[in-house]
């Protein structure tokens, strides 16, 4: 037998999973696997999840343009359940949990008792005394030390369901061909059962790329019927699976700020100065002062009051189309004020642009005359651009079609 | 719902009734409440059916403020105030310690080094702990956001321990955070001297002499004094009960209510204040201020609720050291016991069972271990000996505190692990006193796990919680609780939970009213 040098296509996905030792493969797996051409793998809270499966730009616009499955199985999933558990729930996040009723979800954020952020997430009302807590960074701990107290029970449910994102203007329709029926009925924000391969599919009506899309939770059983139904049903309609690379760009163009990215959690940070409030990143939304006491309410208020928040929280256009990674801001192209914390060239919106931490009184009172710093590699000589740029509101790109219910067929 | 008190203050344990009579005084309209049908919390006396008065839980004065005496002007008399101290050898050669003074009892081995070091170990560590004692009488300094007078403690703190001079200061801050029985055995070598001069550094806490801290806790000890003399211990005419009875009284000239039978079930709450308590009657009263002498955990955790804290906080409060570690003995017995060695006179004493400090280490293992020790280190004392008024028959008490016996024992605390506990303290006390048990009329043993339930203190801490350098002054219950603040308006925290601690001194009760009455608005 010869040994062949460079290993063929084929031999390449046939090859074992490649999962480095310590990281776990999630029910998809196996499939994606077999589709992921880069063999460009990342880790998530110990799974190891695509960057991207053949081409970010392809799989980008498949999210814009036709159907995507993106794997949130690592997305932490914790159940609270119990008599306590609106109080418990109420307590941990800012915004009041009594507006979310059963059947409903809701983006949250929580805090810590300096009122800096933790991490982002959403929750689930399944019925007056049982919530889903999802979100991307492990909250165990900080759940059951909160949990002091309450009569509440919570369960880590990460590893007992499966979950794909599934994005994009034609979802509905492949929802449809599968045989979903009254999947027309979600309205944003909206979840319900529907049975599927003989169990619960849960889909609810959410998603981390601002258009039109489901989530779809399963046992993880049935994790591989429901990707390749997917695939089948959604064949005639671009349908493709993504990676985080792809996803990334999406999330920018809806605005969506991401832990780790755009602000560390808080009880992380070595420098406590990192910390961040819901009113420096933007989320003032979010902090509900009459809705009664909750994890960091005293110190949000004082900051409130006191009008003692540091930062600002900015979405930007940027001149040109030089993505603006990691720069920094200035005022009057002099005064260093603040730094990028996510950017893109949005290639649907044909406009650069980002996400900014501003130095207040920057971004608040003074909006003008804002400058931004870019390295541009040109064949490895350094240029450095001085881009204007200027504070629009996010999210940069909001589709009608992400909120018609019923939605469209395309 | 008719009216509204200035202050409702939660125990009337000394240090609530001493808060309550600071506020009162000061012309604010106070109400204690009290969950008991009595008084005093764990600084009681109470009369048995034997016809004498058993100090159920404290039974030594050393602490109690000067000030609160001078300012409440309390009707206190002593039965004794400058007890000895004898240490107990099991072949009836004890110590006996008055002060600096130390005296070989029945040709027991002292040499003249140790009298020499022994003097000085103690002047120093008395002079160490009047740093720490001027603290005692102030609301800690607060690290951030400090006022002036918060300024003004620190550097008075720091000026003292530079006015002790270059070397003690050096000293002092070598030795703060030592374990005392390395102190110790740098300069002494009698076991018994060792032994006993440890244990006064560990009463009352879950450390052994080894455990670093112990110098620190030692400090706090000695950082009191009896009737202008540092160190001294004293028993109250009529027993230790005479403390609270005398607050009760200030309290009440003052003009403040005291009710027993009146446990609150809960804090009121409105925008982020707490207005008022709700009792478990379901009766509801008002005020402008709560102050709580309860211990922190009950009071944040079962009367505020952790739907009024933050996670962090409450996370904190779960993780303090509050589990108590002392026995309670109580025995009666039918005439005066007779102790090797010991004459009549001599029982007039606080008596030590800690012959040396590997004894005490050993009792203590037991601990770490989730049991009783089965030697366990005793302090003994004979009240019906030292103040006859407190006895109507021929028949004598036994005050004793035992330690090691966790508040978590392994096996739970059920009728026969108490039974065996007050076994092991009688068959400890008979290698002393061999006819002791059959003096015996009646007994009492109370596990920390009792003194939880009878005094409503969770964990059942001497201390309410530990006294240790991460629970004391500003830190002390934990951190978001400064100067008897607590993180939600309106309520303060008033027991020996918050600064200095506890022991019968009512300087926590004393500051704290200070604190509420200096409170702007
Ligand atoms: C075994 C033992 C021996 C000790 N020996 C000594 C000693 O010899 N000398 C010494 O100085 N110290 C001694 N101490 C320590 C001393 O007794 C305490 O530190 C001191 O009594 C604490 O006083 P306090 O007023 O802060 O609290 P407590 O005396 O504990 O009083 C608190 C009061 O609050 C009440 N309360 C609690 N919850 C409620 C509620 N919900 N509603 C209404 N009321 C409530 C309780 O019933 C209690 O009466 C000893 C302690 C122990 C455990």
């Amino acid at each position: 037998m010869t040994k062949s040098i460079s290993p063929r296509k084929s031999e390449l996905l046939s090859a074992k999973p490649r999962i480095n030792a310590g990281r776990k493969p999630t029910p998809f797996h196996p499939r994606q696997v077999e589709k992921c051409e880069t063999n460009d793998w990342t880790l998530w809270a110990g799974y190891s999840v695509p960057n991207s499966y053949h081409s970010v730009e392809l799989e980008y616009f498949s999210i814009r343009n036709g159907a995507t499955l993106y794997d949130i199985s690592p997305m932490c999933k914790y159940r609270i359940k119990g008599p306590d558990a609106e109080r418990f729930m109420n307590r941990f996040v800012p915004r009041d949990v009594k507006k979310i009723k059963p059947g409903r979800v809701a983006y949250a954020i929580w805090c810590n008792d300096e009122g800096h952020i933790l991490d982002d997430g959403t929750i689930f009302r399944f019925g007056p005394d049982d919530f889903r807590l999802c979100s991307q960074e492990r909250q165990y701990a900080w759940l059951m030390d909160s949990a002091l107290g309450f009569n509440v029970e919570i369960l880590d449910e990460t590893d007992d369901i499966a979950a794909l994102q599934f994005q994009g203007p034609t979802t509905f329709a492949i929802l449809e061909a599968m045989g979903i029926k009254g999947v027309e009925t979600l309205k944003p924000f909206d979840h319900k059962n529907f049975p599927f391969a003989g169990t619960e599919l849960m889909v609810s009506r959410t998603g981390f790329t601002g258009d039109l899309g489901y989530e779809l939770w399963i046992e993880p059983g049935k994790a591989l019927e429901l990707w390749d139904a997917l695939m089948a049903a959604g064949a005639d309609r671009t349908i493709s699976p993504i990676g985080s690379l792809a996803l990334d760009m999406a999330r920018i163009e809806a605005g969506f700020i991401q832990p780790t990215v755009d602000f560390l959690h808080a009880e992380h940070v070595v420098r406590h100065t990192r910390g961040r409030s819901p009113f420096e990143l933007g989320l003032d939304w979010q902090v509900d002062f009459g809705k009664g006491h909750f994890t960091g309410r005293r110190a949000l208020l004082k900051e409130k009051e006191g009008n003692s928040s540091r930062y600002c929280f900015v979405g930007l256009e940027i001149e040109g189309n030089k993505p603006a990674h990691n720069a920094l801001v200035y005022h009057k192209q002099k005064k260093e004020i603040g730094h990028i914390t996510s950017a893109v060239w949005s290639p649907t919106m044909k406009n650069n642009l980002a996400m900014a931490l501003l130095q207040r009184p920057f971004g608040v009172d003074i909006q003008e005359d804002l400058w931004v710093e870019i390295y541009v590699d040109k064949e490895l000589k350094w240029d450095r651009v001085m881009a204007k740029a200027k504070i629009v509101d996010r999210p940069f790109f909001n589709p009608p079609r992400k909120r018609l219910t019923p939605p469209a067929r395309f | 719902m008719t009216t509204r008190y200035d202050t409702i203050v939660i125990g009337a344990g000394h240090n609530g009734l001493t808060c309550a009579a600071y506020l009162a005084k000061a012309g604010k309209k106070v109400l204690v409440l009290e969950a008991k049908d009595r008084i005093g919390g764990m600084a009681i006396t109470e009369p048995t059916e034997d016809g004498v008065l058993i100090p159920t839980c404290a039974h030594l004065l050393y602490q109690l403020h000067p000030d609160v005496i001078r300012d409440l002007n309390l009707n206190l008399k002593m039965a004794a105030s400058s007890l000895p101290t004898i240490a107990l050898g099991s072949d009836g050669r004890h110590l006996k310690i008055l002060g600096e003074t130390l005296t070989a009892m029945n040709g027991a081995d002292l040499s003249s080094k140790d009298q020499e070091n022994y003097t000085q170990v103690m002047r120093d560590l008395k002079k160490f702990a009047r740093v720490l004692g001027a603290l005692l009488g102030q609301k800690p300094p607060r690290l951030k956001n400090r006022d002036w007078e918060d300024t003004k403690t620190l550097l008075k703190l720091g000026l003292s321990i530079r006015m002790m001079g270059r070397k003690s200061m050096q000293e002092f801050l070598r030795i703060a955070l030592l374990n005392i029985a390395d102190q110790l055995e740098d300069h002494l070598e009698n076991d018994l001297l060792m032994g006993v001069t440890a244990m006064e550094a560990v009463w009352g806490t879950h450390l052994a002499p080894r455990s670093p801290g112990s110098v620190l806790s030692l400090m706090y000890r000695l950082a009191g004094s009896m009737e202008g003399t540092q160190g001294a211990i004293g028993i109250p005419a009529g027993g230790m009960g005479k403390v609270s009875e005398a607050l009760e009284q200030a309290a009440t000239r003052a003009g403040a209510t005291i009710r027993t039978n009146a446990p609150v079930k809960s804090l009121l709450v409105e925008n982020d204040t707490v207005i008022g308590v709700e009792l478990e009657s379901g009766e509801k009263l008002l005020a402008n201020s709560v102050a709580s002498s309860a211990d922190p955990q009950r009071t944040f955790l079962s009367l505020l609720g952790a739907e009024h804290l933050d996670a962090g906080f409450t996370r904190r409060l779960n993780k303090i050291r509050n589990r108590g570690d002392a026995a309670k003995v109580n025995l009666v017995l039918d005439g005066l016991p007779e102790f090797n060695g010991l004459s009549q006179q001599d029982l007039a004493a606080k008596l030590v069972i800690a012959p040396s400090i590997n004894y005490i280490e050993k009792a203590f293992n037991h601990a770490k271990y989730g049991e009783f020790s089965e030697h366990p280190a005793l302090e003994i004392t004979l009240p019906t000996v030292v103040d006859p008024a407190s006895s109507r028959s021929n028949k004598h008490v036994l005050s004793i505190v035992a330690q090691y016996a966790p508040y978590q024992l392994k096996a739970g605390w059920s009728e026969e692990q108490r039974a065996d506990l007050g076994e092991a303290v009688i068959r400890t006390l008979e290698a002393y006193a061999p006819n002791i048990r059959k003096q015996i009329v009646s007994q009492q043993v109370l596990t920390p796990s009792d003194l939880e339930q009878l005094f409503n203190v969770t964990g059942g801490h001497w201390h309410h919680l530990e006294i240790q350098v991460d629970q004391l002054l500003m830190m002390r219950p934990l951190h978001g609780t400064a100067q008897y603040e607590t993180p939600i308006g309106g309520l303060f925290l008033c027991g020996a939970g918050a600064h200095p601690g506890g022991n019968v001194t009512g300087a926590p009760g004393m500051n704290a009213a200070q604190r509420i009455l200096s409170r702007k608005g």
